[in-house]
Formats: C-alpha cells, sequence, structure tokens
C-alpha cells in the first residue's frame, strides 16, 4: 500500500537499524511523545531492533489517558441527560470515570455515540432538531482544528442544539512538565508529528535551547521512528540540541496557518488538568468568550462532587517515563483492559494497553528475548 | 504539583455489555462465569464449535448460533446467508456435513415484508448452495422498538465424516497454520455501511459456505489436526482459544498474512486491527508440516479457499502464547480481544 509500505519496509528498517547500532556509543534515555508512536513501537516489536544502550519512555501524548476525571464524570452525567445525545471517539468511551465510564451508561440507556469527525456530530445535531447534540472534545493540536470548525460551523448555521465539551490540550508544556520534573531520566524526545502538521515546530526551538534537549519531529512508521531515533543519537552523541524534523513528507516549520488561524478564532489556551500528573498552566484549550453558548459545561451547568483520585494506580509515574507499565504491582492483575484503574489501561494508544496486548510482560518479554534470539 | 494517582473506579460487572458478545476476553468470562456452571456437561466443556454426539451408532455433530447484524442487507450478503453458512461452517468445523437446520426467527412490529422476503431468499439459496434443508422453524413477533428488524436463530445437525478427530488437542509442535484466504472483509463490509465510511473501492462480506473446502482436505487424505472458522474476534481469537487448549506457542508471520489493500486501507484510517476484525467465511486449518503443500493444492482448487496460505508455525510452549512476527522484523505476543474494538482517537 502507497505510503505504508514503504515505511515498513523489511530491509530498509533493518539497514537504519544498524546504522543507529553503529552510531550510539552510550546509553541513551529517548521519550516518544505521542501514544500512536507508542502503539508502533509496542506493536512492531521495535524496540527489539534497538541497541541496548537506547532506552525509549512512552510519554503523556495519549489523549484519552490525560483527559481528568472530573472532565468524564461531566461527560456521564451529561449523557445521562434526557435529551442528550453524547458523541465521541471511540477510544473514550471504555475510560474509567470515578465510578463508570461512557460504555457502562450507554447500558444503562444513556444515548452515547461514535463519531469518527465532529462533523457528524453536527450533522446529527442537524438531524436531530429536539435533541441536545453533545459533542466530548478531547485530544491535542491534532484534533483541535476540526474541532474549532465544528464550532464554527454551528455558530454560523445558528445550530442552537449543538454544543461541546471541550477537553483539549497541548503537547509543549507536557514536554516541559516532564522536563523540569527532578526525576526525569529523559535526554531527548520524538515530538508527536502529527501535532506539529498544524502547529509546526517554531515553539520547540525554545524548548530545546532552554533544557539543552534534542527535539526531532517524528512521524509514526517504523522507519520514520527509527529514523528519528538515529537524528537524535546522533545529536546526542555529538553534544548537540537541535530541533529537527524527521516528518518532512507531512510538517513543514510553521505548521498549517489556516488550520492555526481558526483554532486561535474558536478556542483560547487556559490551564488545565492532566489526569495523573495534575495541573500544568497553559496546557490546555478552551472556548472563547464568543462561542460560549457552545460551550457545554456551561449550558447544563451540573454540579458535580469532587472524584476521588486513589494511590494504586501509577499511570502519572508512566506518563512522566518514570516507569514502565509492568512495574505498577496492579499492572494485569487487578488492572486490565476490561476493569481499567487507570485510562492508559484503555486507548490502544495508552502505555499500559500497550504493554497488555503486545504482551510486554516482564515473562513474556523475556519469551520474546528468546524468540528474538532465535529468530 | 504533580500529582501522581489515578482513580479506582468499580468495575462495571454486575451489567451485560455489548462486549459480552464481541467474541473476546468478556464474552469468554461469561461463558465461565455463567453458562458452563449451570449446563456443564463433556460434549459442552470441549467448548468446540459444536457438540460432537453419537447417537443410535452415528457420530453427529450439533451447533446453534444466533444471527443480529444491522444492517439486515449489506453489499455482498444478508443476514440470511450468515445464518446459514454461520451455522453449516460450525459444522464443518467439528468435520461434519450439515444434515438439516432449523430456523427460528424474531421478527420486530412493522419491518418491511419485503425486507423480510429478500432475508428468506437468501437464506434458500444459501441452504441450496450448502446443499441442506431448513427443516423446521420458528417465528415470533416482537414489538416495535424491542428488535432489530430480525434476530435469526439456526441450529444445525450434522454427520461426522472426518476420518480421525479434529480439535486443538490434537496440533503438535511443528505443525503448521494456513488460513483460507484474506482476512476482514466482513467485519469491514459491515463497517462501510453502518458508519456509513466510504472506502476507496466496494468492500463486499465473504459469507461462504465453507464445507467444500473441508471436504476436499478429508477426500484427499489429509490428515487435519484442527479447524477454526474465524468468525467473531478475528484471527488473533481463534488462536488465542486454540493455543490455550493445546497449551502451544502459536507464531505467525505478519507479512505472510493475506489482507486486501482495501480493508487494509479501512483498517489504518480507523485504527483497527485486521487481525481482530470479523470474517464470515475463512477458517484456519492446522496440518503437519509434511502436510501443509498438499493441503495448500486442495484448499486454492476450491472457490472459497482459492486464497489460501500459509501464515504461521507451532512451537512447544507449558502454556498457550500466540506470538507475531512483524513486518519489520520485531516479535510482540498477540493478544485476546479485549473489550470492542474502538476506533482510536488520532
Amino acid at each position: 500500500m502507497k505510503y505504508l509500505d514503504e515505511y515498513r519496509d523489511y530491509a530498509s528498517v533493518q539497514r537504519m537499524a544498524g546504522e543507529i547500532r553503529r552510531v550510539a556509543t552510550r546509553p541513551w534515555t529517548l521519550m516518544e511523545v505521542c501514544g500512536g508512536q507508542t502503539y508502533t513501537i509496542v506493536k512492531t516489536g521495535l524496540q527489539e531492533l534497538l541497541p541496548e544502550q537506547i532506552t525509549l519512555v512512552h510519554g503523556p501524548g495519549c489523549p484519552v489517558c490525560v483527559t481528568p476525571i472530573a472532565m468524564i464524570d461531566r461527560a456521564i452525567a451529561t449523557a445521562m441527560l434526557s435529551k442528550v445525545i453524547l458523541c465521541s471517539f471511540g477510544d473514550m468511551l471504555r475510560v474509567p470515570g470515578s465510578t463508570q465510564s461512557l460504555l457502562d451508561v450507554k447500558a444503562l440507556g444513556a444515548d452515547v455515540r461514535i463519531v469518527y469527525s465532529p462533523l457528524d456530530a453536527l450533522q446529527l445535531a442537524r438531524s436531530n432538531p429536539h435533541r441536545e447534540v453533545v459533542f466530548f472534545a478531547v485530544g491535542f493540536e491534532t484534533t483541535a482544528p476540526a474541532n474549532a470548525m465544528a464550532v464554527w460551523q454551528a455558530s454560523r448555521e445558528g445550530l442552537s442544539n449543538f454544543s461541546m465539551l471541550v477537553s483539549h490540550v497541548l503537547v509543549p508544556p507536557a514536554m516541559e512538565a516532564v522536563l523540569a520534573s527532578p526525576d526525569s531520566r529523559v535526554q531527548a524526545f520524538l515530538a508527536a508529528g502529527h501535532a506539529c502538521m498544524v502547529t509546526g515546530y517554531e515553539e520547540y526551538l525554545a524548548i530545546s535551547a532552554r533544557y539543552r534537549v534534542p527535539i526531532v519531529v517524528t512521524g509514526f512508521e517504523p522507519l520514520d521512528l527509527l529514523q528519528g531515533v538515529l537524528l537524535l543519537v546522533k545529536q546526542l552523541e555529538e553534544g548537540r540540541f537541535e530541533v529537527e524534523n524527521q516528518y518532512t513528507r507531512a510538517v513543514r516549520r510553521a505548521g498549517n496557518s489556516a488550520a492555526q488561524e481558526r483554532v486561535n478564532e474558536v478556542f483560547e489556551v487556559t490551564n488545565r488538568a492532566w489526569r495523573g500528573i495534575g495541573e500544568i498552566p497553559s496546557s490546555g484549550l478552551r472556548l472563547r468568550e464568543n462561542f460560549a453558548s457552545f460551550d457545554a459545561e456551561l449550558r447544563f451547568n451540573i454540579a458535580l462532587e469532587d472524584a476521588e483520585e486513589s494511590g494504586e494506580c501509577i499511570a502519572g509515574l508512566v506518563l512522566q517515563g518514570l516507569q514502565r507499565p509492568y512495574d505498577c504491582p496492579a499492572f494485569g492483575k487487578r488492572c486490565t483492559p476490561d476493569s481499567p484503574l487507570g485510562a492508559p489501561m484503555v486507548s490502544s494508544e495508552g502505555a499500559c494497553a500497550a504493554y497488555f496486548h503486545f504482551g510486554r510482560r516482564k515473562e513474556d518479554d523475556q519469551s520474546l528475548v528468546s524468540l528474538a534470539a532465535a529468530s | 504539583m504533580i500529582n501522581l494517582s489515578c482513580p479506582l473506579p468499580r468495575p462495571a460487572k454486575d451489567r451485560i455489555l455489548l462486549a459480552h458478545g464481541g467474541g473476546g476476553r468478556l464474552t469468554n468470562q461469561l461463558i465461565e462465569d455463567v453458562f458452563l456452571p449451570a449446563f456443564s456437561n463433556a460434549a459442552l466443556n470441549s467448548r468446540h464449535d459444536g457438540a460432537l454426539l453419537s447417537a443410535g451408532g452415528a457420530r453427529l455433530a450439533m451447533t446453534t448460533d444466533t444471527y443480529v447484524v444491522q444492517p439486515l442487507i449489506f453489499p455482498g450478503g444478508t443476514i440470511g446467508d450468515l445464518a446459514v453458512n454461520g451455522t453449516v461452517n460450525d459444522l464443518a468445523m467439528c468435520g461434519a456435513t450439515a444434515v438439516a437446520l432449523s430456523a427460528g426467527f424474531v421478527l420486530e412490529e412493522g419491518l418491511a415484508m419485503e425486507t423480510l422476503q429478500t432475508v428468506v431468499a437468501s437464506m434458500r439459496d444459501a441452504a441450496l448452495v450448502a446443499n441442506v434443508p431448513i427443516v423446521t422453524g420458528d417465528t415470533k413477533v416482537v414489538d416495535k422498538g424491542k428488535g432489530d428488524g430480525v434476530f435469526i436463530n439456526t441450529t444445525g445437525i450434522g454427520l461426522v465424516v472426518a476420518p480421525t478427530s479434529i480439535g486443538p488437542e490434537r496440533i503438535r509442535a511443528g505443525d503448521s497454520l494456513i488460513v483460507s484466504g484474506d482476512l476482514g472483509s466482513h467485519g469491514i463490509a459491515i463497517l462501510s455501511v453502518r458508519d456509513g465510511l466510504e472506502f476507496e473501492g466496494p468492500v463486499l462480506s465473504d459469507t461462504a459456505c465453507l464445507w467444500p473446502s473441508v471436504n476436499a482436505l478429508f477426500e484427499a487424505g489429509i490428515d487435519v489436526h484442527c479447524l477454526r472458522d474465524l468468525t467473531r474476534g478475528g484471527l488473533s481469537s481463534a488462536l488465542n482459544e486454540i493455543a490455550t487448549v493445546a497449551g502451544v506457542r502459536i507464531t505467525i508471520d505478519e507479512a505472510l498474512v493475506p489482507i486486501s489493500d482495501v480493508v487494509r486501507g479501512a483498517c489504518e484510517m480507523l485504527g483497527l486491527d485486521p487481525l481482530y476484525v470479523a470474517n464470515e467465511g475463512r477458517f484456519a486449518v492446522f496440518v503437519a508440516e509434511e502436510d501443509v503443500d498438499r493441503a495448500l493444492d486442495v484448499m486454492r482448487g476450491q472457490t472459497v479457499s482459492a486464497g489460501a496460505l500459509r501464515v504461521g508455525t507451532v512451537y512447544e510452549r507449558a502454556s498457550g502464547i500466540v506470538t507475531v512476527r512483524s513486518r519489520i522484523g520485531g516479535n510482540r505476543v498477540l493478544d485476546m480481544l479485549s473489550g470492542e474494538q474502538l476506533p482510536r482517537i488520532c
């Protein structure tokens, strides 16, 4: 398949991995920021191809993982209102709130629907004028333009039965939060290519300079990731810290200005709580005053009790790359994708779920190591 | 600022979720926690696609399945095709040729008669192809809103013709795994019409009667160790069930697994893994290494399995596991589907 097969080609991948082995002389710890990259790494067994010195840790770029519990509780409470059709991307449905998930309340009769685009939710609002259609807008810079577009379009059409529950977050502040953590082991970043398609990567220049950390904007296919790793390792070995763009087929330095304009017109930057991490200043988006009438939080104004957090799940440590999923005592035992204790066990992009599905349990790791040795 | 905790929700086990019907982990849990304890007996406990019975000296197989697909009519078939083929195929996986089917209908008030006619006509045609009569039936009508157009249950009785026993317990280290054709067409065909998604080409369901291919293997004298049709939960769920029962490691080579470009494209776009996507006319066969080439020749001679390929190998291991060697040469575990397969965000 064009544009995919060439980035999964066995020979090219092996060549690139060989080049990394040649260049790496010391141990380095790299973080891939985006959950989509984590998924590829674990699904393709890419870590096996890297030399032992290179450790990949999995970052906080999984939208459903970092959506705060209070926001999920709010989505659930909104979905329970009889007039409401709550629309969401599929991943979000299984994420546990403080007592249940959207799938649980769907089983109780709430009208919860999976959509593939916020524009589908808009269409639902048009065809159900007597219902309130609420779109649960989560995600990073990647999904913000389409969500902004939906609100903008609803505003233009005067669609009064459409609103959005906004829980948008931004990548660069999360990278800074990781770097600012005193326990951080991260020495370089594979930045999230798709978020950079929208934003470009000028914002990363300051982070790279301030923390003296190499950043490579990287794609999502195995060859992309290996090339990103190679560029980072070269920088680290040579003592450089620069921002480079591996994902040139999709990302330009300034990003997509039309998308940025629409996002800025509809949203403004705000403080956001990150699940498992806590509040990070200026790390999210909310609807601007002009579009406040489309804010589901204001429209339904549901009073919620504070969600209780428990100490058992180590999601915060996993999302910052301080622990591996299987370092958690609950991993694969009390916490599985069928009954997740924390969000990273839910989405396929969540590090815990990726490890669980693709068998990165400690004992399986052993079995895979022997497999790799045999093949 | 950093608050390293996460909530502890109450697991929702007190209600049925859609995933309980998804063919994955929750379905298995339901069988183990609710049905097996209640109905336990030797035939049921073997947990095969159908039960093997003997009556009056004859070796019989019996199976039942209920069909609830939406939409009722989809590219490449109808719920009626599925209801006949699915049950005939379950018998085939027991090494049995179908002798007779029953058909039970739950119809929703207000269903268009024309739709029912179409569904019934496709059942008749599928039964003709499978050479099996529908010998008894039942009809119930439920209030508008209490059904989804048509639900169909079919039960099949078959005569076991397989010369040897067939099942996971016969799988040995060194056996080869063959799949009968490209995977995932049925699931993607349903998704394409259900969610109004349009892909570059039309995807037709692969619904088909598998008996001709299975029978050809028997007639060629190939010692078939295990058969499994790849329905809900796709190849991965089937292999996980088999590996668990057989107590072996099954390894598949991702680059060898046949998946059409349009199915791959749709899965890439939606964030689905084709190894978990449903099929209705595909099956997996385990044979000894020395029989692979002959089995492939025989299967490729039958229309329904013309695309048969060897995709994996069985290795010794104390507890069951399925691993995949990825296209780029890395290894991973292929787990059973957890919950429903849900599209990713971005």
